[in-house]
């Protein structure tokens, strides 16, 4: 048996597995490596046994929302040409739309949905000097080129600035697009936003019946029934490259040859796997996150509720940037995967609370420390929920994970979840054959890192040769 | 081999790579990314697909000869011969 590849995959996330999908597809000798015992990657998934009810639950590690929703066989849409891209039918993926969501801050809520014609209804009523502006400015976003892999760093806040003159506006349309993949603070990339608004707004959210582990099953099969290989506790660590990439070394002194590597293991954290991270460091995302999961018993609280996601900020101007302290309290997502569809019989009264974290306040912790902490953030997320919610809610289970579970899980340094703020974008790097794929390459997200992966691997996998 | 036979591997392909697309309808002079959802992702796939399936090459500065049903068959016959 010979160890050489036409292409080796670091990493069995979305990116990962999409671009191992395509390559196979065309009849590649490609292996993907992965060093965890399963795949996922940020958006991974594991079983708990509930002692009170002796269920045993899968939970996701991240799934809120799948977005860009698409109606099944409507055109032009990212989904439906993710979809055709690794011949996965749309049925399978067992979509439940969201009800609604809620942007919700000190002095204004909006809701949005799958059918755009609601926010923009929720914007003309709220902000009725706006409106004329807001449409002008979906316009240019619907006209805009955002996938240009030349693109270079534009400021959104500038850009809304020239359109919108209601800071609360502004903050409201911004702030879920931010939490929901901006790897700068503050503002963010404005190709990155028109990628996001679509993806989120005029398009929306699903989720799979069964969550992401529905979807990290389908790709594992379609990849395995067009002949991929995949390796699971294999980490990489090392990348042998001169002028151009040679392979890689795994952690137990296994060579594998190939002349193209595509990893979606982060820029800084690629390459460091070729020693070089020193260079790099300063571009490490700042962004992380605590995620927080609270089941409980009274699933009509929830339902009752019926919003799927809401973005909460407790005043009007809104702050996207690592905090001071360990968490901040004062915004918040709150996702309630059971509010998908309502009447939705498989729920299990699962609430989700994001907050913004400082990671590096979390590494320094002791363990006991680290263990009141995120007992503390527990509580914080508690009371959000019984807030929101407008009443008292009992937990039957709870987990909370930090930015350091976060790195520990995913090999992201400083457990950043969306990356690096230098985002490669045409997925090359200074060594020959070794390609960018997924958060770093620039899109992100589930659908975007497939798409990532998808694209990459057309362009330097397939095309090339 | 006969420009048909061409005609319905095409086709034969297209079906594959865009299963939600009407094809009956189709008509051989006009262009095909008009008449149907395709992208240059879907392009590329066609071109692999005749790689996989036929063994026929298409370099990438000859994607433009796709354009059209008529302008594959033209184009690829030669080439399946
Ligand atoms: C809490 C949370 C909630 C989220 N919620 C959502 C959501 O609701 N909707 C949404 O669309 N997105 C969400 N995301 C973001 C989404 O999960 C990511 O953008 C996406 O999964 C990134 O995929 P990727 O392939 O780029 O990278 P990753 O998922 O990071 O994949 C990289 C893989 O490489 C492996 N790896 C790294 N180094 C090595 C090595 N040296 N050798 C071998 N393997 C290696 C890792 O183990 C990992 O499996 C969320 C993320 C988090 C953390």
């Amino acid at each position: 048996m010979t160890n050489k590849y036409d292409a080796i995959i670091i990493g069995a996330g979305m990116s990962g597995l999409a671009a191992g999908i395509r390559l196979a597809m065309y009849d590649k000798k490609v292996v993907i490596l992965e060093k965890h015992s399963i795949a996922g990657g940020l958006n991974s998934y594991y079983a708990r046994r509930i002692k009170a009810s002796k269920e045993i639950i899968n939970f996701d590690v991240g799934l809120h929302a799948l977005t860009n929703f698409a109606n099944k066989g409507e055109r032009r849409r990212p989904f439906t040409k993710l979809l055709k891209q690794l011949r996965i039918p749309y049925d399978d993926f067992k979509l439940k739309e969201q009800t609604f969501s809620l942007i919700k801050f000190k002095s204004a809520a909006l809701k949005f949905s799958n059918d755009f014609e609601l926010m923009r209804s929720e914007i003309a009523t709220v902000f009725p000097q706006q409106v004329d502006q807001f449409d002008k400015l979906v316009n240019y976003l619907v006209e805009y080129n955002e996938t240009d892999l030349k693109a270079t760093y534009i400021s959104t806040r500038s850009v809304l600035e020239t359109y919108l003159s209601d800071d609360l506006l502004k903050e409201m349309i911004i702030a879920p697009l931010l939490i929901y993949g901006s790897a700068w603070e503050e503002d963010m990339d404005f190709s990155q936003f028109v990628i996001m608004f679509k993806s989120i707004y005029l398009e929306g959210f699903s989720r799979p019946v069964g969550g992401v582990r529905t979807i990290i099953e389908l790709l594992i099969d379609k990849y395995q029934s067009v002949g991929g290989e995949l390796r699971f506790k294999a980490p990489v660590s090392q990348i042998k490259a001169d002028t151009h990439v040679k392979g890689v070394y795994l952690a137990d002194g296994e060579f594998l040859e190939s002349q193209k590597i595509f990893s979606s293991a982060g820029l800084p954290e690629t390459f460091s796997l070729l020693n070089e991270a020193e260079s790099l460091k300063s571009d490490i995302g700042k962004m992380s996150f605590t995620e927080s999961i609270i089941v409980t018993q009274n699933k009509q609280a929830i339902q009752n509720y019926k919003a799927t996601i809401v973005f909460y900020n407790e005043s009007d101007k809104y702050l996207y940037r690592k905090p001071d302290t360990l968490i901040d309290t004062s915004s918040a997502v709150f996702c309630l995967p059971d509010n998908y569809e309502l009447e939705n019989k498989d729920g299990n009264g699962t609430a989700r609370i994001t907050y913004m974290a400082n990671y590096d306040l979390w590494k320094k912790l002791s363990k006991a420390e680290y263990l009141a902490q995120k007992e503390n953030v527990y509580h914080q997320a508690n009371k959000l929920t019984q807030k929101i919610l407008g009443q008292k809610v009992d937990c039957i289970f709870k987990d909370v994970f930090s930015p350091t579970t976060i790195e520990r899980y995913t090999g992201h340094f400083s457990g950043t979840v969306y990356g690096a703020t230098k985002k490669t974008r045409d997925g090359q790097t200074s060594i020959p054959g070794l390609y960018i794929i997924g958060t770093d390459q620039g899109f992100l997200g589930i659908v975007g890192s497939m798409l990532s992966g998808i694209s990459m691997s057309n362009l330097y996998g397939l095309m090339e040769s | 081999m006969s420009s048909e036979e061409v005609k319905k591997y095409v086709l034969d392909i297209i079906a594959d790579v865009a299963p939600d697309e009407e094809l009956d309808g189709l008509k051989a002079s006009e262009s095909l990314r008009d008449q149907l959802d395709l992208d240059s992702m879907d392009f590329l796939d066609i071109v692999m697909e005749l790689r996989k399936r036929h063994k026929v090459e298409v370099p990438s500065e000859d994607y433009g000869q796709l354009a059209t049903l008529n302008s594959c068959v033209e184009y690829l016959t030669p080439k399946f011969a």
